[in-house]
């Protein structure tokens, strides 16, 4: 933890050198957010409801999903630029460093960006919570809190995904992006809006219904179990295939150049 | 002539090398458009009364935005542009027998028509093959698919323009990663990559009908889909035209004040 | 200290000719070409030698240095540096070694060097103690005060050298691995490194495995040549050795020239 807060700082540094561009990013990806819920304003001011969501509720929902993913990114966005990690070599010399390979990647990349973005997520998940609607139990507070953290190690293990499968192609997938990035804009809304296949992949094989769709039905009242609402705990489960295939990918790994 | 002619050759070759890119990005696109479709559906099943465009027109207009992503989006730039400006490199631009404003015009078009090329007919394919509700669906008749393709000239150009202007106007901001970041979040809202026009608020489409955003990509696909016939086809075209002049203007006139400064400051 | 045996590296490549009709048949079907980097080489180096590593591009000197140091796991073979597979121990066998490759830095670029160092400290958990004495020592026989707080970016390649080399040695490491540490420097610099790899190897015991294009690294530092070619070790030997098979060379470009010559190796580029 020392160690991470030294590259923190290091990055920090460098980061200072250019202070110009980095306020500029910062505001951009302010407003890379804010079109995701004005888009949500803007279809709601026309339709009111959809699937007997309200509005309330779907950025209750939007707020769980961007908090979840900006807490992900803020330490695995490393992970986002593996390919260019295997490219240019640099993963020789993580390579040759007594520390966990893991660990190392993340530290390649700290954006402090991502503060902005967690405090945008914050107000947003407040409107959500302040519109849904919602009678807050003791009970409901603690689901809500659990789908956080759960849903923020899910997206870990997807960049962690990326990052493993580009040892094989040595680029990046786009494709692999729709299960970060676009995960991000598709949970703003609740899984079964997409109709009841996607539902069930999102729940059988990408978990990320568990930590969005289930407990939120708990939330809104739709089921009284509890163990609706708990089940997000089961998600972070998804680590250990990705972890599997990172370690198959390391050790298949074919330093570029000469 | 024969110069932008092969520098549009070796684009070619260059991005059919990247297959898996190519091949990833249209799985991207695709599976992209059916998750919006599929929203969108959830919304007419329940307010089909108060949805601005029938249904099919909405989903052709996102199928074809998301096959011809490549060559519409407001927010792809090239690095090598972007640093050429910054470190006055550009320059050395002026040695080549060509025009500069129109090398970097024909090398943007260039860059994304052979990205498109590659990506958009497996998703068209696929987006006709579909059955009833999420299906492609064909233009009205032969008259409209023309303009459509005319529109879609029309909007390749004020798109590379509006590019072409942010690149140049880095001669007097001096950092390009700020610009793109503010605008590419910006310009995708206004230009109807992320939310079709229709559905917007009536003050914001008023906004973005007189500005150039409302002359890119949402103009073709609303005509190839029926939701602008008649006049108001004519009344967008003439729009089209006119902020190609003007951007295209604005972009020249912006590159060569860049250049004096660059000559005055030599070194 | 190194043991190698019969170790074997293989890649695969794809291939693909000139032209638009070309690049657009290999959009469905790639031919694929397996190239040997290396065959079944073994050697073993004992502790507190220099050995040079010599040999054209593509021979496979990099292969070797990066399986040694870890990097890269081989197809088949033993290695054994410090009692310890590379690859296998990974963290405790890089906490032993320093590594330096000439055309690629490791300290960061818009921080001066000093934060480098101090950050390496860290991930190496160096010793207070140890950390301290080392930067003192370094900074004297390199020359480095003036150095240590400019960013890297304003260094020039000769004083950006001297601080990587600093770098991999603050935690102490028993095996240096220089990979063509030297080139694009010019003469004061190398001069400057030469030396200062050879008092390492003298006062600590530093164990120094170099490979390098210019001979005349090879002639002021290595006790023991290694010459690879076409993924096989071709010659282990002295610098007396090869200056035996040209003794009246008038230039070391020449040696090198009538060394890889005789080895049947001069087709430079062994693709």
């Amino acid at each position: 933890m020392k160690l991470y807060f030294k590259f923190f700082l290091m990055h920090l540094k460098s980061r200072m050198a250019y202070k110009k561009s980095f306020f500029f990013s910062v505001v951009g990806r302010f407003l890379t957010s804010f079109t995701t819920f004005l888009t949500i304003v803007f279809l709601f001011d026309r339709f009111h409801v959809v699937k007997g969501y309200t509005m309330g509720e779907v950025l209750l929902t939007s707020g769980v999903t961007l908090m979840s993913f900006a807490l992900a990114e803020m330490f695995f966005r490393g992970f986002d630029s593996m390919q260019f990690i295997i490219k240019d070599a640099s993963f020789d010399r993580l390579l040759l460093r007594p520390r966990s390979l893991i660990f190392q990647v993340m530290c390649q990349m700290i954006e402090f960006g991502r503060i902005g973005i967690i405090i945008q997520s914050a107000i947003m998940l407040f409107i959500g919570v302040s519109l849904s609607g919602v009678t807050w139990t003791f009970q409901r507070v603690i689901v809500l809190i659990l789908m956080i953290p759960t849903g923020s190690l899910l997206f870990s293990s997807l960049f962690l995904l990326h990052a493993a499968v580009c040892f094989f192609t040595l680029e990046g997938l786009e494709f692999v992006n729709i299960l970060t990035y676009g995960a991000r804009e598709y949970g703003s809304y609740p899984f079964d809006i997409y109709g009841n296949a996607l539902l069930k992949i999102c729940t059988y094989i990408i978990p990320y219904a568990l930590t969005q769709y289930y407990p939120l039905q708990y939330l809104i009242g739709r089921t009284d179990s509890i163990w609706m609402g708990l089940v997000s705990i089961l998600a972070p489960l998804f680590f250990i295939p990705t972890y599997a295939l990172w370690r198959f990918g390391v050790r298949k790994y074919k330093s570029a150049g000469s | 002539m024969k110069a932008y002619l092969t520098y549009f050759k070796m684009r070619l070759i260059h991005s059919l090398q990247y297959r898996t890119a190519a091949l990833a990005g249209v799985a991207t696109q695709f599976f992209w458009g059916f998750m919006e479709i599929q929203l969108y559906r959830a919304f007419y099943a329940e307010h089909a009364d108060v949805f601005p465009m029938t249904l099919s027109s909405l989903v052709s207009y996102i199928w074809l935005r998301q096959a011809f992503l490549a060559l519409f989006n407001t927010w792809t730039f090239e690095n090598e542009l972007f640093r050429s400006v910054l470190d006055g490199n550009v320059a050395y631009e002026l040695l080549r027998p060509t025009d500069l404003y129109f090398m970097w015009f024909s090398r943007t078009a260039a860059v994304r028509i052979s990205k498109a090329l590659l990506r958009f007919w497996p998703i068209l394919l696929v987006a006709f093959l579909l059955p009833d509700p999420i299906g492609m669906s064909l233009p009205g008749s032969f008259g409209i698919f023309c303009l459509f393709v005319l529109s879609s000239i029309l909007t390749l150009g004020v798109t590379v323009a509006f590019t072409l202007i942010v690149y140049f106007s880095c001669f007097y901001t001096l950092s390009s990663d700020g610009l793109r970041a503010i605008l590419t979040p910006v310009s995708d809202l206004l230009a109807g990559g992320l939310l079709p026009v229709p559905f917007m608020p009536v003050f914001f489409q008023r906004i973005i009908k007189f500005s150039p955003f409302g002359s890119m990509l949402n103009a073709p696909l609303r005509i190839y889909s029926g939701n602008i016939s008649g006049a108001e086809t004519a009344e967008t075209m003439l729009l089209q035209l006119i902020w190609l002049i003007l951007l295209m203007c604005a972009g020249m006139l912006l590159q060569k004040k860049g250049m004096k400064r660059l000559s005055v400051q030599g070194g | 200290m190194i043991t190698v045996k019969n170790l074997t590296k293989t890649y695969r490549v794809s291939r693909r000719n000139a032209g638009l009709l070309a690049a657009v048949k290999a959009l469905g079907k790639r031919e694929t070409e397996t190239i040997t980097a290396l065959d079944n080489i073994s050697f073993t180096v004992k502790s507190g030698e220099i050995v040079g590593y010599i040999g054209p591009n593509g021979a496979g000197k990099s292969s070797t240095v990066k399986i040694l140091s870890g990097i890269l796991t081989p197809d088949s073979g033993a290695v054994t540096v410090n009692g310890r597979v590379p690859w296998k121990q990974r963290k405790k066998h890089v906490s032993e070694i320093g590594v330096v490759f000439g055309q690629r830095t490791q300290l960061w670029w818009d921080v001066p060097v000093i934060d480098s160092f101090e950050l390496l400290k860290d991930i190496y958990k160096t010793d207070d103690a140890v950390y301290r004495r080392n930067l003192t020592l370094l900074t004297e026989r390199l020359d480095l005060s003036q150095l240590l707080r400019t960013p890297t970016r304003q260094l020039s390649l000769g004083q950006r050298m001297r601080c990587e080399i600093a770098a991999s040695l603050l935690h102490d490491p028993k095996i240096l691995f220089l990979d063509e540490p030297t080139i694009g420097l010019d003469a004061v610099s190398k001069i400057a490194i030469r030396n200062f790899i050879k008092e390492l190897n003298r006062e600590k015991g530093t164990t120094v495995i170099l490979t390098t294009h210019d001979m005349q690294d090879i002639e002021a530092l290595c006790e023991r040549i290694l010459l690879i070619g076409n993924g096989r070790i071709l010659m282990d030997g002295t610098f007396e050795d090869v200056k035996s098979i040209k003794p009246d060379y008038k230039s070391l470009d020449e040696l090198a020239f009538h060394l890889y010559k005789k080895y049947g190796i001069t087709g430079g580029e062994a693709e």
